[in-house]
């Protein structure tokens, strides 16, 4: 199911753990499935001096957490702000088509570790979101499809991107 | 594959030497096509005529006549549902089903409301049970039908099929159940559980997959799902799979002499490994009903990790689990049994289905805790939600 990459990152996973004097921590979950990320960063020069992760995910979402993390090491944090979702996935050479949703979780988990790090900074306290369980369709928010991740409406029953049918929910 | 240890059998069984002993020998055979009225057809006919009967002793059908071989427990479900909605529709447009089936049935059920027909979907209660008066106060005048799992396939909990089939019967309303997961493993009555269609699988009692049944009691109302010949006492049109229905047959007459032994040691197995899970691993839940289950399934919820990640973790160690969580399925949802339970999807997302076959012995499960044990280690270590428990308490 998962290519040699995908699986060499799950079996060995770099970068777990936590760092308790953080400079930043992100914290991101999908409401779909129920998976969790939390990312921590050490800022050193501008840098990330350290990363580490931590994932209650499945063997898609861990090895995209540990290559995300590879990816950042020692970037400067302009230079991190940039990777993306695909930038991941890509580096993991590809994930199963229904499984490239857990690639966001990765870049957002970091790019909200960097903001908490900027915002530490600059004073500014900001509230965690809240980690839903059930995802309910919210006025305003944007919803994704499950499979290949592309911005849909909200009443939308198939995703025109991917060719497949959705539930209610998505 | 040598150590490999299966606890994956709700996936799939192995077929014991003397299902393949006949159906080898079935191939060698070169037996013809059993429509055909010449002997060699007449042989392949009469190869039938034996696993229907075996068939029909396993679940205690009247006639054999009753029992239809199909490709599956799919098109078995297919067939029992869409056959009898179409052909009731002037009587009534209302189905009852509950919100645990097999997505066979859901998906059957949801083709047949896109349709125009009005589907009840009942909830179980906090033991895993549809409640039959549930059932009885859902049926209306316009009910044709009534659909209720005998066993789950995730959680393994036994539904009170006879119960129902006793409220069906005095409001005259066409009762089917989905016995894939209990035929062959638990004892089958279909006279005792009052019911009118009962769909049932080969690969659960270690016959071949890819072959299947449907009883279907004599004067039930139903058209075929599929239209052709007159195969199957023209219920079910095509050729029939002929290897594949022999070992069947072979499968059955096995499951119906071996049952007590099985149901034993399958029992035995279940009760050995839940006593011995808490000696590994803490923090989990067993999603059963310890008065009505299978023998030899058992669904563990492991708390603040996620299942496609042990099982992948279990398959390096050379062991088959089966996992529900919601990353392991095609939709990407947490399942809807494990939700009607009442689980988080937290919860949820650490389900392992461990099932149990007759090759299993203790020392698999010796084994299989051990690894289990260092995997939970692993993930948890991972865990932010650990970490999170951890510190709460």
């Amino acid at each position: 199911m998962y290519n040699q990459v995908v699986m060499d990152h799950f079996k060995n996973p770099r970068n777990v753990g936590v760092i308790e004097d953080a400079d930043g921590v992100g914290e991101v979950g999908n409401p779909l499935c129920g998976d969790m990320m939390s990312i921590y960063i050490k800022v050193a020069d501008n840098r990330l001096a350290d990363i580490k992760f931590q994932t209650f995910g499945c063997g898609s979402a861990i090895a995209v957490s540990s290559m995300l993390t590879e990816i950042a090491k020692g970037k400067s944090i302009e230079e991190a702000k940039q990777i993306s979702n695909k930038d991941v996935a890509n580096a993991l050479e590809g994930l199963p088509k229904n499984k490239m949703h857990c690639s966001n979780l990765g870049a957002d988990a970091l790019h909200m570790a960097i903001q908490n790090y900027e915002d530490r900074q600059a004073g500014i306290t900001r509230q965690a979101p809240v980690r839903k369980e059930a995802h309910e369709h919210v006025e305003g928010e944007k919803c994704y499809c499950p499979y290949c991740d592309i911005e849909l409406d909200d009443a939308v029953t198939f995703c025109e991107a991917c060719h497949r049918e959705l539930e209610e929910e998505h | 594959m040598k150590n490999y240890i299966n606890l994956d059998h709700i996936s799939a069984n192995p077929l014991p030497q003397d299902v393949k002993d006949v159906m080898i020998e079935a191939i060698e055979n070169d037996y013809h096509n059993p429509s055909s009225q010449h002997k060699a057809g007449e042989q392949a006919a009469e190869q039938i005529e034996i696993a229907r009967q075996r068939m029909a002793e396993l679940i205690n059908a009247a006639n054999p006549k009753e029992i239809v071989f199909t490709s599956g427990g799919t098109e078995s479900v297919n067939h029992a549902i869409k056959g009898v909605a179409a052909a009731n529709r002037e009587k009534g447009n209302h189905i009852v089903t509950t919100n645990i089936e097999h997505n066979a049935v859901i998906r059957s059920a949801k083709r047949l409301k896109a349709m125009g027909f009005k589907i009840t979907s009942l909830p179980v209660n906090e033991t895993g049970r549809v409640n039959p008066k549930d059932v009885a106060d859902a049926i209306t005048d316009e009910t044709i039908l009534v659909s209720v799992m005998h066993s789950n396939n995730e959680t393994g909990i036994i539904q009170p099929i006879e119960e129902i089939g006793r409220i069906t019967r005095e409001k005259k309303v066409l009762f089917h159940s989905d016995a894939v997961d209990s035929v062959g493993i638990v004892p089958i009555d279909v006279q005792a559980l009052n019911v009118d269609l009962l769909s049932f699988a080969s690969n659960p009692f270690y016959g071949p997959a890819g072959v299947g049944g449907l009883y279907i009691r004599r004067g039930t109302r139903i058209f075929p799902l599929l239209e052709g010949g007159v195969q199957e006492n023209n219920k079910r049109a095509g050729t029939e799979n002929l290897i594949g229905i022999i070992g069947m047959g072979k499968a059955a007459e096995l499951a119906a002499r071996d049952l007590d032994v099985r149901y034993a040691h399958l029992n035995g197995l279940k009760a050995y490994f839940l006593e011995q899970l808490p000696n590994y691993i803490d923090a989990y839940l067993v999603n059963t009903n310890p008065e009505y289950s299978l023998p030899h399934l058992v669904s563990i919820s492991i708390k603040y990790i996620e299942g496609e990640s042990v099982m992948l973790m279990l398959d390096e160690e050379d062991l088959a689990v089966s996992t529900k969580s919601a990353c392991a399925t095609g939709s990407l949802r947490a399942s809807h049994v494990l939700l009607s339970l009442g689980l988080s999807h937290a919860d949820a997302q650490g389900t392992l289905v461990i099932a149990f076959g007759i090759e299993n012995t203790k020392e698999d499960i010796d084994r299989f805790l051990g690894i289990l044990k260092n995997v939970v280690d692993t993930l948890r270590n991972m865990s932010p939600l650990y970490k999170k428990a951890v510190q709460t308490v």
